[in-house]
């Protein structure tokens, strides 16, 4: 796998070479005397906790920030990217995690938007189909391009935005955490399309938090660490250990703080749970004290099954026991009256009024505490919070900071202190840990490990099979809308074991 | 300090227009309440002596009443005599009584005011002829009350009116807030105001005697008109949940239906008085009743009670926003709805409840419609929306959602009366008064962009930047 970056390192020129960059925000070093150099047909893994200064340095790429000092060379040539145009020019593309396609149009309409090709004032459409096709035989993929992008699945979006890479004849391509939002099935396939562009001689930087892919698909490393540049190193010499031992500058004993708590009797049991064609059917029990994780590829229907529960959507059929009471569950107020939460994946559009105050947010779910009267204790609310704030070690400025202001890990506890507060004693965690750095990631699995301590029941939906394997008392697999396997013996379970659950 | 503008920017322009318009109409100030008509009692002595003999002429009016009580018992106290006070309804009346009197008895002095001086009978020259026709001794001195310099808009009763005029749009404005804090939009509220004013109106003069009405008549009236506006508010809102209709689709139709109903029950009660036999038309549906339009033409304290009421919803709506879960609830369905759903917050029963305040508030305004004109008009409340909607938006509100505070939207409500007050003692006609309006209403969603975009900010940096470096860049948030 390393044949191209020991080929290409020493004697070519590289595609795009950074000295020395530098960006500073008010406030913040995001970056400081950075150096990059990215060669034709390598994939270079981009490295670093939250906060790192990852996206700073693919937005200077991309020409969305300018650096306040530092050189750029692209093929040898010194530039200035001072806007997206620049990066277009020098065949620069970003591809971000949420993509810029127009979700009303076709597919080629998205990949030739703003360079429509025209004959006379008219739209050359059987053209730019052509077009289109071609270069989706170079990426190895096969897209209707009539299609309208919104009918896409995330996987085909990303490969529409690659093609719109290609057709500006880009010979860099930046990817921020395109395996985000992919099922381990399409995680395979985006790497099939990226070998191919390696092998077409496109430079690659590939932003990730997923160190199992860096492994799998990167020739060389590039670690940042505080806006730092720590290392770059061929991945081959390289262990999962070592690398993030280089992002979080300290060797964390374990990866997966597992302390097993003493497991009790049944606390949630759902059965038979059905709605449409994403949940078939679903029966699970979450024990007291007890992770149980909920896994299998995307669109298996974990986070479907676990909405049912919460009644953020209707169920068709099923029921829903909690400490053997029957709940009747028409909405999420009824659950959390249960005591029943649910941190949803989507902290930004789900878990959080954005432009709220913190302590706003925390209060929202928990007014019958706070203003059992009808007027808010605004006291009692700041106190409720302060305690919170202290045992999960939330980092906030104010309690009346916008919490648009946190960052992932800081508004995941937010979510959380607002639940516990409501005394929710089945918690269900919808992927935890998502955009989440090493660091905040161990405190979130420490937290885990304290509720379940508590005696609280645990549903943990993880798309990540180690956090699984790590975390997890029992885990349950998900297949099609079912629960297709259970594994009982966590400790010698290996990945490969649920994802044999998993597909077919 | 940003905070300070962002947060009272809409005050800093309430107080620079008021500033404005205070030195635009600076003129000369010609008083006519009691404290001058007691002023210039006391210049009549001074100048005449305590055997004076004044002759006090006014016009018919209530105001000019007090003004001329005022100066006969600060007279008679002074040891003075008044011969007679002279209620006139023309210039001729004042004539007359000036030359029936002095043919009696030679006058010494003739109270009156800035107006009256303006008449034919008591200018100088005039006073001269008569003086000579009848060979008076002396001819009459003629006393006016003394002018000022002062701003004719700064005046505590225009200031008064001014607010007076516009407290329906600012108690509906605080119903619209509201509703546009959870993202949504109500276009019905001017002809929710119509409907209401109409429908109390006629139920006090078909079911509970008109004039001869009960105070639990009126009120039962008042009621029924403003509960079944607040029961249209609440259809709006139930359309835009339950059925998911779009709020601006909800309340344009609720808007067409409500004011055909208004105008379809004025002309029926129109039909109804002429005994069936005639086709009405839709004139307003009158009200002969002292008690019901104290309602909104009484004071007390000395302050209208429109401006009491107004205060008091806006405080009382402040603390639900600020102080109560309800509150807390619309600004986060605003802000995010799924994730408030999620949160456990009863989105349905929240929007329900924004949008039947809205139409209880223009009900409210459509009872005070008609208590001010005595009568329920068909027609009250025509394009009151878009001007409520104004008050909200200049009143930092953003459409977007989310975001707003309930006072924002009394200086919002301000703004627009002042202006309008401004345009109108400018003599600017109603036609370029849109104009200005369309302008303020874009002035104030710009300014709500920019806030976001944080334009500001950059436009201060800049100059930093190019002494820094002459490199573009860009400033994050």
């Amino acid at each position: 796998m390393n044949e191209l970056a020991d080929g290409v390192s020493a004697t070519d020129m590289p595609l795009v070479q950074m000295r020395g960059i530098t960006k500073s925000f008010p406030g913040v070093d995001a970056l400081r005397d950075v150096d990059l150099d990215l060669y034709a047909g390598e994939v270079l893994a981009l490295l670093g906790e939250n906060g790192a200064g990852k996206s700073t340095l693919i937005k200077i790429l991309g020409g969305a920030h300018a650096p306040d000092q530092g050189s750029l060379q692209v093929h040898g040539a010194s530039e200035v990217i001072a806007g997206p145009v620049d990066a277009r020019r020098l065949g620069i593309s970003v591809i971000y995690q949420e993509f810029n396609l127009v979700p009303a149009l076709s597919v080629q309409e998205n990949i030739f938007l703003g360079r429509e090709s025209t004959r006379w004032g008219f739209l050359g459409k059987r053209q730019e189909r052509a077009h289109a096709s071609s270069l989706f035989k170079r990426i190895g993929v096969v897209v209707d391009s009539d299609k309208l992008c919104r009918s896409l699945s995330v996987a085909q979006q990303q490969v529409v935005e690659i093609a719109k890479a290609l057709a500006v004849e880009s010979r860099v391509i930046i990817m921020d955490e395109p395996s985000a939002a992919l099922s381990p099935r399409e995680v395979d396939r985006l790497f099939a399309v990226i070998r191919e562009l390696k092998a077409q001689g496109i430079g690659i930087l590939y932003v990730t938090h997923r160190l199992g892919e860096v492994m799998e698909i990167a020739d060389r490393a590039m670690v940042l660490r505080d806006g730092e540049h720590v290392e770059t190193r061929s991945v081959s010499g390289l262990t999962r250990e070592a690398i993030i031992e280089m992002m979080v500058g300290r060797r964390l004993s374990e990866e997966f703080p597992k302390k097993p708590a003493a497991i009790g009797g049944p606390r949630l049991v759902a059965r038979n749970l059905k709605r449409g064609a994403a949940v078939k059917d679903v029966s699970l029990e979450v024990h007291r004290g007890e992770i149980l994780a909920l896994t299998g590829l995307v669109g298996a229907g974990r986070t479907e099954a676990a909405r049912l529960i919460f009644g953020a959507d209707r169920m068709e059929s099923g029921s829903v026991n909690l400490d053997g009471e029957k709940l009747a569950i028409r909405n999420p107020r009824d659950a959390i009256n249960a005591g029943i939460c649910l941190l949803t994946e989507d902290r930004k559009q789900q878990g959080l009024v954005l432009g709220m105050a913190v302590i706003e947010n925390f209060g929202l779910p928990n007014m019958r505490r706070f203003a059992p009267w009808g007027w808010i204790s605004q006291l009692r609310e700041r106190r409720a919070l302060d305690g919170h704030v202290d045992r999960l070690q939330v980092k906030i400025s104010s309690r009346y900071q916008q919490a648009q202001t946190l960052s992932g890990g800081n508004q995941q506890k937010v979510v959380l202190a607002k639940w516990l507060e409501r005394n929710a004693e089945v918690i269900i965690f919808d992927e935890p840990t998502r955009g989440i750095d090493v660091g905040a990631k161990y405190e979130i699995y420490q937290l885990l490990n304290h509720l379940a301590d508590q005696g609280k029941a645990i549903l943990m939906i993880t798309s990540e099979l180690p956090e699984a394997l790590g975390m997890a008392d029992r885990i349950l697999v998900m297949r099609e809308g079912r629960i297709n396997g259970e594994i009982r013996e966590v400790a010698t379970a290996t990945q490969e074991q649920i994802m044999e659950l998993a597909v077919e | 300090m940003k905070r300070l503008f962002s947060e009272y920017g809409s005050l800093l322009v309430f107080l620079l227009l008021c500033g404005y318009y205070s030195v635009v109409t600076w003129s000369e100030q010609h008083p006519t309440n009691a404290a001058a008509g007691r002023s210039l009692a006391q210049s009549i002595i001074a100048r005449h002596g305590v055997q004076s003999d004044t002759l006090i002429i006014v016009r018919d009016t209530v105001a000019d009443r007090v003004f001329a009580k005022a100066i006969s018992s600060e007279l008679t106290e002074l040891g003075g005599h008044v011969r007679e006070t002279v209620f006139a309804k023309a210039p001729v009346d004042a004539g007359r009584a000036l030359r029936r009197i002095s043919s009696d008895d030679p006058l010494e002095a003739v109270a009156t005011h800035h107006a009256g001086t303006q008449w034919g009978p008591l200018k100088v020259d005039r006073l001269k002829r008569l003086a000579n026709q009848l060979s008076l001794p002396q001819v009459p001195k003629v006393h006016v009350p003394e002018s000022y310099m002062w701003p004719s808009f700064l005046t505590w009763s225009n200031i008064l009116n001014v607010f007076k005029n516009n407290a329906d749009i600012a108690i509906i404005a605080i119903g619209m807030t509201m509703v546009i804090i959870t993202a949504g939009i109500d276009l019905s509220v001017g002809s929710l105001l119509a409907l209401s004013g109409v429908i109390s109106a006629v139920m006090i003069q078909r079911w509970w005697g008109g004039e001869d009405a009960g105070l639990g008549g009126l009120i039962a009236g008042c009621l029924i008109g403003a509960g079944i506006c607040a029961l249209s508010g609440t259809l709006n809102g139930i359309m835009v949940t339950v059925c998911h209709i779009p709020a601006f689709v909800v309340t344009l139709a609720m808007m067409m239906v409500a004011r055909g109903l208004a105008l379809i029950i004025a002309v029926d009660y129109q039909s109804f008085l002429s005994g069936g036999g005639t086709k009405g038309t839709p004139e307003a549906v009158k009200i002969d009743h002292e008690a019901f339009g104290a309602f909104s033409n009484g004071e007390l304290f000395g302050i209208p009670n429109p401006i009491l009421l107004t205060l008091l919803l806006y405080l009382l709506a402040h603390i639900l926003m600020t102080n109560t879960p309800v509150g807390r609830y619309i600004y986060a369905v605003g802000g995010n709805r799924e994730a408030a759903r999620l949160s456990g917050v009863p989105v349905m029963l929240v929007l329900i409840f924004v949008y039947t305040l809205c139409g209880a508030f223009a009900g409210l305004s459509g009872v005070m419609d008609a208590s001010r004109f005595e009568g329920g008009r068909p027609n009250a409340g025509e394009l009151y929306e878009l001007r409520v909607i104004a008050a909200v938006v200049v009143g930092g509100t953003s459409l977007a959602g989310g975001e707003g505070r309930i006072f924002g939207t009394l200086v919002g409500a301000g703004i627009i009366a002042i202006i309008q007050n401004g345009l109108n003692m400018q003599g600017v006609a109603t036609y370029e008064q849109m104009v200005v309006f369309g302008s303020l209403i874009l002035a104030a969603a710009m300014i709500d962009q920019l806030k976001k975009s944080d334009w500001a900010l950059r436009i201060f940096e800049l100059p930093q930047r190019w002494i820094k470096k002459p490199r573009q860049g860009e400033t994050p948030r």
